[in-house]
This record gives structure tokens, sequence and C-alpha cells, in this order.
């Protein structure tokens, strides 16, 4: 899909009645496409080229780029940073905010500065604990927590003014998200979280990795029933496993991932375990466009960000559209069609 | 104290008759409290509480308490402090990521809220931020205040 008024680089596009912000994920969204997102991952350099270059790979293949804040509790480049660096180029971000590292002040500081730099898009995290990551003598903050932070965020947006009530001249025209997790406990309860998360102000929501077919059906028919399918936009989140390994890892090391035995299983016994996950992730993007409520997909590929591309194309779910990127409308990319 | 934390919660239907009793009896005795003096009692009322329910369901004295709307399972002994639900994180077996050893603060919640008459729905409600500033004061004085329409 093309929208008539697309991008000058730097430049924000005109907010559409009945959107409260002038982004192209929003805009995807909301005209109902099948949206990609994928997430970057931050480099330990401050060198704008690695930014760069880790954002290129995605060029015509996604809507918006998550730029994570310190995620795993681990210390990268700041996601503000790396959306501001974005921004200049005309991509569209996906702001991380974490309540683990900073507090109410300089959080809001953040939404209104991300604002200004043409951030359109911010998610709304609790975070990992400090004792997920490389520095675990640090301290916590946790001053807010997810869906106080939403609340704060809309209110900055929509009543234009500080939590402490202070008034602001010029409002963040942002798209709210929020995480959940269909996987983990208490599994029956997930979906009456997510509706706290919306009643605060989440208008997307990227989930955690989901492996588990069958448990994300019955977490999306929660929320069908729940009422909750016309208030939001899910992406759920895929990503391709390198080898059985990894996975074998992955559920054991890192918090709240769940990855069913079967799964692993499918690896260990290809010949290629590398190319089995990509297939697998195919498969998995395949199976979840078919469920009802599901808006789009959040594409996870932590190393392997690199195969982001042949994933989604191989998946069909772009359906001939080319999202935009620096340089798409350029006749040098006029042959760049993906699926 | 973990052990009565967790017995706390699962008599939580109890739990939350009595505090319902008792923050009437404060309501009803609002008068007198008023002319000691809420300011006198701050002290001695919030070494009392500190006690009783640090025993209870190890408080952390937040000052805005929520445990009619958490099952009776105090949200501040989460290690994130979540006020509103758990995080991502929480292990299959139902325990916190971060405290391997210690049940997640909102799997007990809901366990908690499941038992109280209305529970369910009290649990639903968005919590706003806290208050750091009433860290270490009484609730109890707090709640009988605002409800006898008195500013805190």
């Amino acid at each position: 899909m093309r929208f008539e008024d697309e991008p000058v680089p730097g430049y924000p596009l005109p907010i559409l009645p009945g959107h409260t912000s002038p982004g192209r994920l929003e805009r995807v969204l909301r005209a109902g496409a099948f949206a990609v997102t994928a997430e970057l991952a931050p480099p330990d350099s401050a060198d704008p080229e690695d930014v760069y270059k880790r954002a290129r790979v995605f060029d015509g293949y996604v809507d918006a780029i998550n730029a994570t804040d310190g995620s795993g509790a681990n210390c990268h480049m700041s996601s503000i940073a790396v959306c501001a660096l974005l921004t200049r180029v005309g991509y569209a971000p996906v702001m991380q905010i974490s309540c683990r590292d900073k507090n109410r002040i300089a959080i809001q500081g953040d939404i209104l500065g991300g604002a200004a730099m043409g951030v359109c898009n911010m998610l709304c995290l609790t975070g990992d604990g400090v004792q997920a990551g490389d520095h675990p003598q640090a301290k916590p903050v946790f001053d807010l927590d997810s869906t106080s932070l939403l609340g704060i965020a809309r209110g900055l947006r929509d009543e234009h003014h500080f939590e402490s009530g202070r008034k602001i001249t010029y409002a963040p025209r942002v798209f709210l998200g929020a995480a959940e997790n269909p996987n983990v406990s208490p599994i029956e309860h997930r979906a009456v979280r997510l509706a706290k998360k919306i009643a605060a102000g989440a208008q997307f929501i990227q989930t955690q990795y989901c492996y588990d077919i069958p448990l994300l059906r019955r977490f999306m028919t929660a929320v069908e029933d729940a009422g909750l399918l016309d208030k939001v936009f899910i992406l759920i989140g895929v990503g391709p496993l390198r080898t059985a390994k990894t996975g074998e890892w992955m559920r054991k090391n890192v918090p709240g991932i769940h990855i069913p035995d079967s799964v692993i299983e499918r690896l260990k016994g290809a010949q290629d375990q590398t190319r089995e996950g990509l297939s697998l992730c195919v498969d998995l993007i395949q199976q979840v466009r078919e469920i009802k409520g599901v808006a789009g997909v959040h594409v996870m590929a932590y190393r392997q960000e690199e195969s982001v591309a042949e994933v989604i194309d191989r998946s069909g779910i772009l359906a001939g559209r080319t999202p935009w990127f620096p340089g798409r409308d350029s006749p040098l990319n006029a042959d760049r069609k993906p699926s | 104290m973990y052990a009565v934390r967790l017995w706390s919660v699962r008599h939580a239907h109890g739990l939350s008759r009595f505090y319902k009793g008792f923050e009437n009896a404060l309501l009803w005795l609002h008068p007198l409290l008023q002319r000691i003096g809420y300011q006198r009692l701050e002290r001695p009322v919030a070494a009392v509480e500190r006690s009783v329910k640090g025993l209870l369901f190890d408080c952390r004295m937040c000052g805005r308490c929520v445990l009619s709307s958490t099952g009776m399972s105090c949200p501040m002994n989460c290690p994130k402090q979540l006020r509103n639900g758990p995080c991502g994180g929480v292990r299959a077996n139902g325990n916190c990521e971060v405290k391997p050893e210690m049940r997640c603060v909102w799997v007990e919640a809901w366990r908690g809220a499941e038992r109280i008459p209305g529970g369910l729905e009290a649990i639903q409600q968005v919590q706003p931020p806290v208050d750091r500033r009433l860290e270490g004061s009484s609730a109890w004085l707090r709640v009988v205040r605002e409800k006898a329409g008195v500013a805190p």
C-alpha cells in the first residue's frame, strides 16, 4: 500500500482523522493491512553507522523497527538515541520504554523528547530484572509499572499534562503500545491483564515469542471473549531459532520464553537446523496470520536479523506491498519487490 | 514472613472481611481520632500497622494500601513493585523471575482475588503510580480520613 503523501525524511506526515500519530505503523494498521515490525538490537557502540547498518537489512520488509531499551537488562545504545537516528532518514521506529532504569521524571522527558525527534510509536514495558543482564549490581528503579506508564503517556498526549498535573504546551502525537506474554502464568488471567493495559491507553500490542500455537489460540479466544479485539491491534511475536540447542538454552535461561518440545524436536530432526529454524518461523507466521484478531507479526530475530527479509518474503504476508524505506521510490530500487 | 504471607492469601476471604470490619470500626472512631489529632496518632498507629501488616503480608508500608484489590497479596513484594499485574517473566512453576524461590506475587494475587467476593472485579481496576512520599506513613489513617472527608 502507498499513501499519497509518503514521507520526506525528517518531516512528519499529516495526522489522519481518528489517528493519534502521524506515523506509518498506525496508518498501516488502521488501513487493515497485515503489519510487520522487527526488532533492532542497538549496538554496543557510539557509531551511528552501526545503527543504520542494522536498520538497512529490514528495508522494504517492515513497517516499523523496534529499538530495544536495554533488553535483557544488558547495556547498549539507548532506544531514544537509536530512534532519533532512524527518524533522521525517515524510518518509522518504535521507541521502547522500560520502567527498570528511569523514574517518572526521566521517562516523561524522554516521551516529549522522542516525539520531538519524530518518534511516532512508543512501547511501554516493565523491563527485565537487573539480575538477568550484564550489570546485576545496578539499582533497579521501577518507579512506574508498564500500565501506569501507559496512563501517564496518554495523559501527556490527550490531556496535555505531566503526571504532576503541570501543563505542557505541545502534546506528543504518539501511538502507544504495550507487551503481553500469552505463555506464562497466570495464563487464564492474561486477557484481563491485557484489558487493563488497554484501559490505561494501549493501542497496539507486541507479544513475547509465541511458539505454541494452540496456547496462542486459547489466549486470542479469551481476548475476543473479553471484547477487546476491536480495541487494540495485536502483533504476535515470532522469530527463527538458530539451532535446537539455542531453543533449549533460551527457554531455560531467558525469562518468559516458552518453547514446546515439539518445536525443539523438529529442529533436532533436521539436517540443517538453521534452515529448518527459518522454515519453522515461516510456518508459524502463516499459522498466526489465520488466527482471528491478529493484526500483524513482530519479528525478533536476535543475531539473525539478516534472515528477516527471507522469512517475511517466504511467508507471503506483505501480499505484494513494499513498506516504505529510505530510497524506496528511487529509480535505483525499482526492481526491489518483495513477495 | 513468607509462609504467613502465603497463608494470608489462602485466607483472603476471612482477612478481607475482617479488614472491612476494622475499617468501619476506625471510621466509627473518627470523631475520637480527630480529637486526639491524626498528626499525633500517625507515628504510633504506623508502628502498629507496620508490625501487624508486616507479619501478615510482608507489608512494605507504601502508604497506599491496595490489598483488597490484589487478593490480599501485597504487590510491593514484587521485586519490580508492579501494581497492575504480573510481568512477562513469570516462571513455568508460577514463581518469580527475579527471586526463583518465591511465588509470583501476582499469581498469588489472583488466587486470593478468586476467594474474595468481588475480588476479580477489584483486581481489574487500573492502579495509579505510587506516591513515594507516602512511604512509611499509615494507610489505615489515610483511608479513614479520606472516607470521613477530612483532607489528609
